[in-house]
């Protein structure tokens, strides 16, 4: 660690924060159906997602040791491009929780990966077909093939549980599903947590601090489990009341059979060498869950958003990503503008979260009203401007007053 | 561009017996409880509807196992 330049320190920290996103987006994944369903207490169900994850991230490092491989070359890689990307991925996924919706936080990765790379080395240095195969055909196979699971999953235990005493069912559909997502926080653990440890990793012999090949050192893996973790466990309370109560009503049946196709989708697919994103298959599960119980209803409207959402993902990362690249080649300034729009957008983005408070509280209730896309995507698009007057307001004080002009909004700042 | 199509489709298969499987099996579990519950109303034991029950939870036991074990290794 003896190189360890100022760079390579942000880029840590930067892909520390990805990790956090990262977590905070992807708790819906494990838990939002045993929430919605009542199984487990909000607050229980993700102090355990967060164990699950950290114990995950400590399991092994073969996803870490094979990130960003075939995807982009990865010679002439910089710090900065790392950094760049990292900057799209994370502003996605903060944006997207926002609008509580569900989108594939290794989508926004891969987007800003993509687009930091174009940006620096052209076109030609991203691989094309791999996109094809990797990104494309997985995020619109495993919504069908955890959707259909589910489907007939919820059929048959409704069929199969017609006569079942309510106590038994109660007790056992509870037990079922507490199993199903422990095993997709886990399997999380190992991918997600793995993934921003390759990333540092891969920061780090980029930047010449550690020797080519190596393995992640500990301290690398500690810290990205504990980010993880901790945004774990602070819950995107958003996306977890948009999967669990927003695209359909589920009942401990459903949410049993949506879960365990969730956990069985992604165990195969991880295993037999096709990986299908989390996101996208317990979204896929939850509506197939709704389709499968006579007089389910799926809220298509919801759905068409989240599907919208996950199209613009890898775009969206790529383009942020292709402009911050763009900003950090002017030099040191144009990394220190970078990171201070990075900083500025995410307060900005978690006072509009203010306006809206969505927590453990609440996360149950019934779905946002409409429009709040377009409110929220109103708010969270700074003008140039704007920027430095969001980080005055944010950085000396840590509860600002925000300004409503929602007046049905009682947010307690 | 080559597209694992084989890949692709074991996960499909693979994911839609597996899920269906346990699903199916965890239900019949609860309803051999719920037998039992039933049974124990009126002073029967019901044993045989138990003892199935049990083993349908230990075979999702041992599912769950092998995902643990899928996860590890």
């Amino acid at each position: 660690m003896e190189n360890f330049s100022l760079i390579l320190a942000i880029v840590v920290i930067t892909a520390l924060a990805f990790d956090f996103t990262n977590g905070f987006h992807d708790t819906a994944n494990a838990m939002a159906t045993t929430i919605s369903t009542g199984a487990l207490k909000p607050k229980v169900a993700v102090a355990m997602s967060a164990v699950l994850n950290l114990v995950g991230a400590f399991l092994s490092v073969e996803v870490a040791n094979t990130i960003s491989k075939g995807l982009v070359n990865e010679d002439g890689i910089q710090p900065e491009v790392i950094f760049a990307a990292l900057v799209g991925a994370i502003l996605w996924n903060l944006l997207t929780w926002l609008v509580g919706l569900p989108s594939s936080s290794s989508h926004a990765l891969m987007g800003g990966l993509i687009g930091a790379t174009v940006a620096s080395a052209g076109l030609g240095a991203v691989h094309g077909d791999v996109l094809v195969t990797k990104v494309l055909i997985p995020a619109i196979a495993a919504p069908i093939v955890a959707g259909l699971a589910a489907m007939l999953a919820t059929r048959l235990t409704y069929r199969l549980g017609k006569h079942t005493g309510e106590k038994s069912s109660a007790k056992g559909y509870r037990a079922g599903q507490i199993a199903s997502a422990g095993l997709v926080s886990l399997a999380h653990g190992t991918n997600d947590a793995q993934k921003t440890m390759g990333i540092i990793t891969l920061a780090l012999v980029t930047g010449g601090a550690i020797a080519p090949a190596s393995d992640p050192p500990v301290w690398v893996i500690l810290s990205a489990g504990l980010a993880i973790a901790l945004g774990t466990y602070l819950g995107g309370w958003r996306i977890i009341r948009t999967m669990g109560k927003g695209l359909t009503d589920l009942q401990p049946q459903q949410g049993f059979a949506a879960q365990t196709s969730a956990a069985t989708v992604i165990l195969a697919s991880s295993h037999i060498g096709f990986s299908l994103s989390t996101t996208h298959s317990v979204s896929g599960a939850v509506m197939g869950a709704g389709l499968g119980r006579k007089g389910g209803v799926v809220r298509w409207s919801t759905a068409t958003r989240m599907f919208v959402a996950w199209g613009l993902t890898l775009p969206a990362a790529a383009l942020v990503a292709a402009l911050a690249e763009y900003l950090t080649s002017f030099g040191s300034w144009g990394t220190g503008v970078v990171a201070v729009f990075l900083v500025a957008s995410s307060a900005a983005i978690w006072l509009a979260s203010r306006r809206q408070v969505v927590d453990h509280t609440n996360v149950n209730d019934a779905e946002e009203p409409a429009g709040v896309v377009t409110t929220a995507m109103a708010v969270v698009t700074p003008p140039p401007a704007g920027v430095t007057d969001d980080l005055v307001a944010a950085a000396p004080t840590p509860a600002p007053e925000v300004p409503t002009d929602q007046p049905t909004t009682s947010a307690t700042v | 561009m080559h597209i694992d199509w084989a890949a692709l489709g074991s996960v499909f298969g693979v994911s839609l017996i597996v899920t269906v499987a346990l699903v199916g099996l965890f239900t019949l579990g609860i309803v051999g409880l719920s037998k039992r519950e039933a049974a124990s109303a009126q002073g029967d034991s019901a044993t045989l509807a138990v003892t199935g029950a049990y083993a349908c939870f230990a075979a999702c036991a041992a599912a769950v196992t092998y995902g643990i074990y899928l996860i590890v290794a």
